[in-house]
């Protein structure tokens, strides 16, 4: 395996601006690694043909004296509900098959700009609807700790292409915990940031009162670099958030020193009994916090009543405006289109292509979010869900009035197997409840690898949230801890992750 | 289709008492769109633009967009919510509105529903004859039009029968402003003037504010008429019926009067009226049943979760009520009284819709009389042969050049009438089609002399009755005179000519 | 039907047993969201955010109709919208 692909984005961008590598070289070690790799993995449904090409012109800008960011020419990884012009953007989903966006995500763009190169497309689930990317209708994605485990999701691509060694860097999208939930059960890292702190511009919507764009990377410091290029306002999208943010690199660097843990008041939440989680989840979470306590922290119990009403009020407020957002896919303007035999009526065409182009889970959600906006049941089931964020809201109030973060375990259990719990929506669902109140209520949180789990091996993810735009703080609080479980492991948690079959196959782009 | 049984309009208000409702969309003429910086066809700039291509990502629902409100939309329709007297919402929010139909891009049209912009207001309306009316308003709400359909391959073009259908998505998204009555009650027999009145109420107002082309022949207007009928001493509403899109004043009140006149045959001989949506169609004067309305319509409204409150602070509506422009019915009394204008006079223009008009050829430099005149005289007879619209046919500064002409003595007014023919067929500004026309009156004295010789000759009697003192015999050399000129003289030259010829 | 999708007898009846949840979920929600507290429809308060009326570049008719099913004279195609028994 080639050294390159073993270095995190901060070494890698710092190699790439001395000249020691260029982006060439970088993007191709990956792209080799993808060919050799991602047969198993499947965390790519488009490797991008461009790549080598969008390498060599940051080769080329830098030849030319232009001064680029710190991660220019690091390959990026990009989750496949964001559109993109130079490759194909599905959702996961059969009904957008093939579909080529006009225009690119904002994200995306930003990103281009900083002159990162797009390495591909990840796998994820349906229209981001799932916590193990088997809805995907391309096919799972394989967590490389255990290639008959989910890698988590519904961002299970991103998270398994970052924990691969496929990319350095990806991009993920979090309604529910669909970065933080796969970064728990990959050993990697994830950030959700405050709602609106990253455009969502050109994110499929899934449910746009909770959906944010954020890092999938190793290190926070990677998360921080990769922050820094995507946040910010961006006038496309209403929501976004229009102020002013600090580095989000320099508060990982500042927080790597450790400083940061001293006197930090960390809030556990008394609501949440170690019973709910999976023994080695709830061992390694304790055992982080004894780190942090021995740095100098103080761990707060907390109270938040309402954070069991979470899931709750989530499965009602997502289907609703999932039901809304997914209308628009109706074989008129773009997308698959069937067409029934007979004279069919462009309800039919809708209807046929609407069956033949959802799957289950998707067609599942958008039933139940139709019947819970119909005439006569909007009050008990949107406008009371809508209540549950307030009571959220108030409970994260009281609590930061407590604590600088608050701490939970970010899922219930390590990685699953693939077909384990498909059949089983409902404890499907459960997987995200510690990850839930944070986009219920708008607040950051990211979550970092906190160990193995002793009975299976698996990895483990601690999830730390901040008050609303305090996102900064949770890349120093996460670079701290990082930094001192990582000494005291010897080495990354991905060092542990056992070595992946190298295929023999084609190196090329393309659709997978 | 059957036509429905229509009982005598007379007969039917003597029956039934007829309560109305008006819908009344009005397309703002921003430069974007309401939720995209695409260019808005309702703005004349951007009109007639070849289909689709007046598009962003959001008007087509493209994934991942995303919708940003266009601030002078929401300015316009703050001043149009003042200007219908209205409340402005401290705190207003968009909501969607969820149905499928292939020219909504998204399958759901961000309007508004509980919380409108604007709310409780009244519009003062002036029928024909003066008489005044308010006429209430519940709110007026900011929302998004959708694209249009073109059905083809049926044989009327219609929706009914088509085999296929093309959408363009240009209108997508054009700012609408809707603008919705409480129920209108004391309208009697009178209630298809209130529609018609109605919407020139509105018309003028959007005009006035100079925030929509307000040209119902374009759509920039467009009405849904809701009436019900309930039979004398009935204290319950009767079951209603929307007639939707009516494009032309004249229509709406066609279109009240037709629906009255149908709902009330049917009531009579004991039928009961369903609640649907009735299409108006211009060439037939009827109304056909559209989509049947009824509780199963479950838009399924919800807050837009893409955008926030709408929360226009004190200040800005205090600054735009400040900068309103005078209310229409102000105007008018004030211009009637500028003008001069009798009472018959002023209707004349009122009704004729020609106020603009009439001030501007004034504003350009011709006597108000005169103005009126042109306006309500030849180009309206005109305007009515061609089945056009008296405004916009020509413009004011050409009228009142063509006054300036008569006044200056270069044409009589039968020559500037045809003048007027030539600036309404596009030959030109008047002076250009005189010229080209070869129109002008002939003021050479050497031209006249000579056909006033020619004439005494052709009837030397005639020139002894003169000199007789016999004047009026000078008529019959007049018309000599001006049939040889091909009509291009002035006639009272001719005869101070002939007087001096006689005279020698 | 509102959502536009055909659904199995399969698909119906698995979807019954989850419409269950979501009546628990109601019941769950309805224990704490009493009259008395606000709804809260966006995590971040914020209002009036506008876009100034400035024209930008409109998508061109290729990119328009690029991913159309099917277009006909530089409009979106769709088949008949009413059945024959309207
Ligand atoms: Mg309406
Ligand atoms: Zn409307």
């Amino acid at each position: 395996m080639s050294d390159i692909i073993r270095l995190t984005a901060a070494e890698l961008g710092e190699k790439i601006s001395t000249g020691e590598i260029s982006s060439v070289e970088a993007t191709q070690a990956h792209l080799d690694r993808i060919a050799a790799v991602d047969g198993d993995v499947h965390a790519f449904l488009h490797v991008n043909e461009h790549a080598l090409a969008a390498a060599a012109e940051v080769d080329a800008r830098r030849a030319a004296g232009e001064q680029l960011g710190p991660i220019a020419g690091v390959p990026l990884a990009v989750k496949d509900v964001l559109v993109t012009t130079d490759m194909p953007s599905t959702s996961g989903s059969k009904i957008l098959e093939g579909y080529m966006s006009p225009f690119d995500a904002t994200v995306v763009a930003r990103s281009r700009a900083a002159g990162l190169v797009p390495l591909g497309k990840t796998n994820m689930d349906e229209f981001a609807m799932g916590s193990s990317t088997e809805f995907s209708a391309y096919g799972p994605t394989r967590n490389p700790w255990d290639l008959d485990r989910i890698p988590g999701g519904s961002g299970g691509g991103s998270a398994a292409a970052v924990a691969a060694f496929e990319a350095p860097l990806a991009l993920g999208s979090d309604t529910g915990g669909s970065i933080r939930q796969p970064a728990h059960v990959t050993g990697t890292v994830g950030i959700k940031p405050t709602y609106g702190g990253v455009s969502r511009y050109g994110a499929i919507a899934l449910a746009s009162s909770l959906d944010q764009v954020g890092p999938v990377t190793r290190t926070v410091l990677d998360a921080g670099l990769l922050h820094d290029v995507i946040g910010g306002h961006d006038p496309q999208d209403s929501t976004s958030l229009a102020q002013e943010w600090p580095s989000f690199a320099a508060a990982a660097r500042e927080g790597a020193t450790g400083q940061v843990l001293k006197g930090l008041r960390v809030g556990v939440i008394k609501e949440l009994p170690d019973s709910g989680f999976q023994a080695g989840v709830a061992a390694s979470f304790r055992e982080s916090l004894a780190v942090m306590e021995a740095q100098g922290a103080e761990i707060v119990e907390i109270s938040a009543p309402h954070f069991e009403y979470g899931v709750a009020a989530y499965y009602l407020i997502l289907p609703a405006e999932a039901s809304s957002n997914l209308a628009k896919f109706d074989s008129v303007r773009f997308g698959l289109r069937v067409t029934p035999d007979g004279n069919p009526t462009v309800e039919d065409v809708m209807s046929a292509t609407r069956d033949a182009g959802f799957g289950p889970e998707v067609k599942r959600r958008i039933i139940l979010g139709t019947y819970a906006l119909s005439a006569g049941y909007y009050d008990a089931y949107y406008g009371s869900a809508q209540k549950v964020r307030t009571l959220i809201q108030q409970d994260f109030d009281a609590a930061f009035a407590q604590v600088d973060v608050i701490a939970t375990p970010s899922a219930p259990t390590t990685a699953f197997r693939i077909g384990e719990k498909v059949d089983d929506p409902l404890q499907m669902y459960l997987n995200d409840l510690t990850t839930i109140p944070a986009n219920l209520a708008g607040v950051p949180g990211i979550s970092i690898p906190s160990g193995v789990a002793a009975e299976d091996g698996l990895p483990v993810g601690i999830q730390f949230l901040a008050p609303a735009h305090e996102d900064a703080r949770l890349y120093r609080v996460g670079a701290a801890l990082e930094a001192a479980l990582v000494d005291s492991w010897g080495a990354p948690l991905l060092s542990k992750a056992p070595a992946l079959r190298q295929a023999q196959g084609p190196k090329q782009g393309g659709t997978r | 289709m059957a036509t429905a049984k229509l009982m005598d309009f007379d007969k039917a208000l003597e029956m039934f008492e007829p309560v109305l409702g008006f819908e009344v969309h009005v397309e703002l003429n921003t430069r974007t769109k309401m939720f995209s910086d695409a260019p808005n066809p309702a703005n004349d700039e951007f009109h007639g633009a070849e289909p689709n291509t007046l598009i962003a990502p959001v008007d087509l629902g493209l994934p991942g967009s995303l919708p940003v409100v266009n601030a002078t939309a929401v300015r316009s329709s703050i001043s149009l919510g003042l200007a219908l007297g209205c409340s402005i919402a401290e705190s207003s929010r968009f909501a969607r509105k969820n149905y499928f139909y292939p020219d909504l891009g998204k399958n759901y049209q961000i309007s508004q529903y509980d919380e409108p912009i604007a709310f409780e207001g009244s519009v003062e309306v002036e029928l024909e004859d003066g008489t005044l009316v308010t006429i209430p308003v519940e709110r007026a709400h900011m929302e998004e039009d959708a694209g249009k359909l073109t059905h083809m391959g049926g044989a009327t073009g219609r929706i009914q029968g088509a085999e296929y259908s093309l959408v363009d998505y240009n209108r997508a998204g054009v700012p609408l402003v809707e603008i919705v009555t409480k129920p209108i009650f004391g309208a009697e027999h009178r209630a298809p003037e209130y529609a018609k009145a109605y919407i020139a109420a509105i018309r003028d107002i959007v005009r006035g504010l100079g925030i929509s082309e307000a040209r119902l022949e374009r759509g920039n207007l467009r009405c849904d008429a809701n009436v019900s009928l309930r039979p004398r001493g009935q204290e319950k509403l009767g079951t209603r019926t929307e007639t939707k899109n009516v494009n032309s004043m004249r229509s709406v009140e066609r279109a009240v009067r037709y629906e009255i006149q149908r709902q009330a045959a049917i009531l009579a001989d004991g039928g009961t009226i369903i609640q649907e949506t009735r299409h108006w169609h211009e060439d037939t004067g009827t109304t056909s049943p559209g989509r049947p309305k009824s509780d199963a319509d479950d838009y399924r409204y919800f807050p837009e979760p893409d955008l926030l409150p709408v929360q226009p602070s004190r200040e800005l509506v205090e600054e735009l009520r400040a900068a309103l422009p005078e209310q229409p019915l102000a105007r008018r009394r004030r211009l009637k009284a500028d003008w001069g204008f009798t009472d018959l006079e002023f209707q004349d223009v009122r009704n004729g819709g020609l106020i603009d008009e009439v001030e501007a050829t004034i504003a350009a430099g011709a006597a108000p009389a005169a103005a009126r005149k042109w306006w309500t005289g030849e180009i309206t007879r005109i305007a009515n042969a061609q089945e056009r619209e008296a405004p916009g046919l020509v413009s004011p500064a050409d009228v009142a050049a063509l006054q300036g002409l008569v006044d200056a003595g270069t044409l009589t007014d039968k020559l500037a009438r045809q003048v007027l023919e030539g600036v309404i067929a596009g030959e030109g500004s008047p002076q250009q089609v005189v010229d080209s026309r070869g129109l002008a009156v002939v003021s050479d004295d050497g031209a006249l002399i000579a056909a006033i010789d020619d004439a005494f000759a052709a009837q030397p009697d005639v020139l002894a009755k003169i000199k007789d003192g016999k004047v009026q015999a000078a008529g019959a050399v007049i018309g000599a005179v001006m049939k040889a000129m091909k009509g291009q003289a002035d006639a009272a030259r001719v005869r101070e000519l002939i007087l001096e010829r006689a005279a020698q | 039907m509102l959502a536009r999708i055909q659904l199995s007898d399969g698909e119906v009846t698995q979807l019954t047993g989850q419409l269950d949840a979501i009546v628990d979920n109601i019941a769950k929600v309805a224990q704490v969201a009493t009259p008395d507290v606000a709804a809260t429809s966006h995590p971040i308060a914020m209002s009036n955010v506008y876009r100034p009326d400035e024209v930008g570049q409109p998508l061109t008719l290729e990119q328009v109709l690029q991913n159309a099913p099917d277009a006909a004279d530089g409009r979106f195609r769709v088949t008949a919208i009413l059945g024959e028994e309207q």
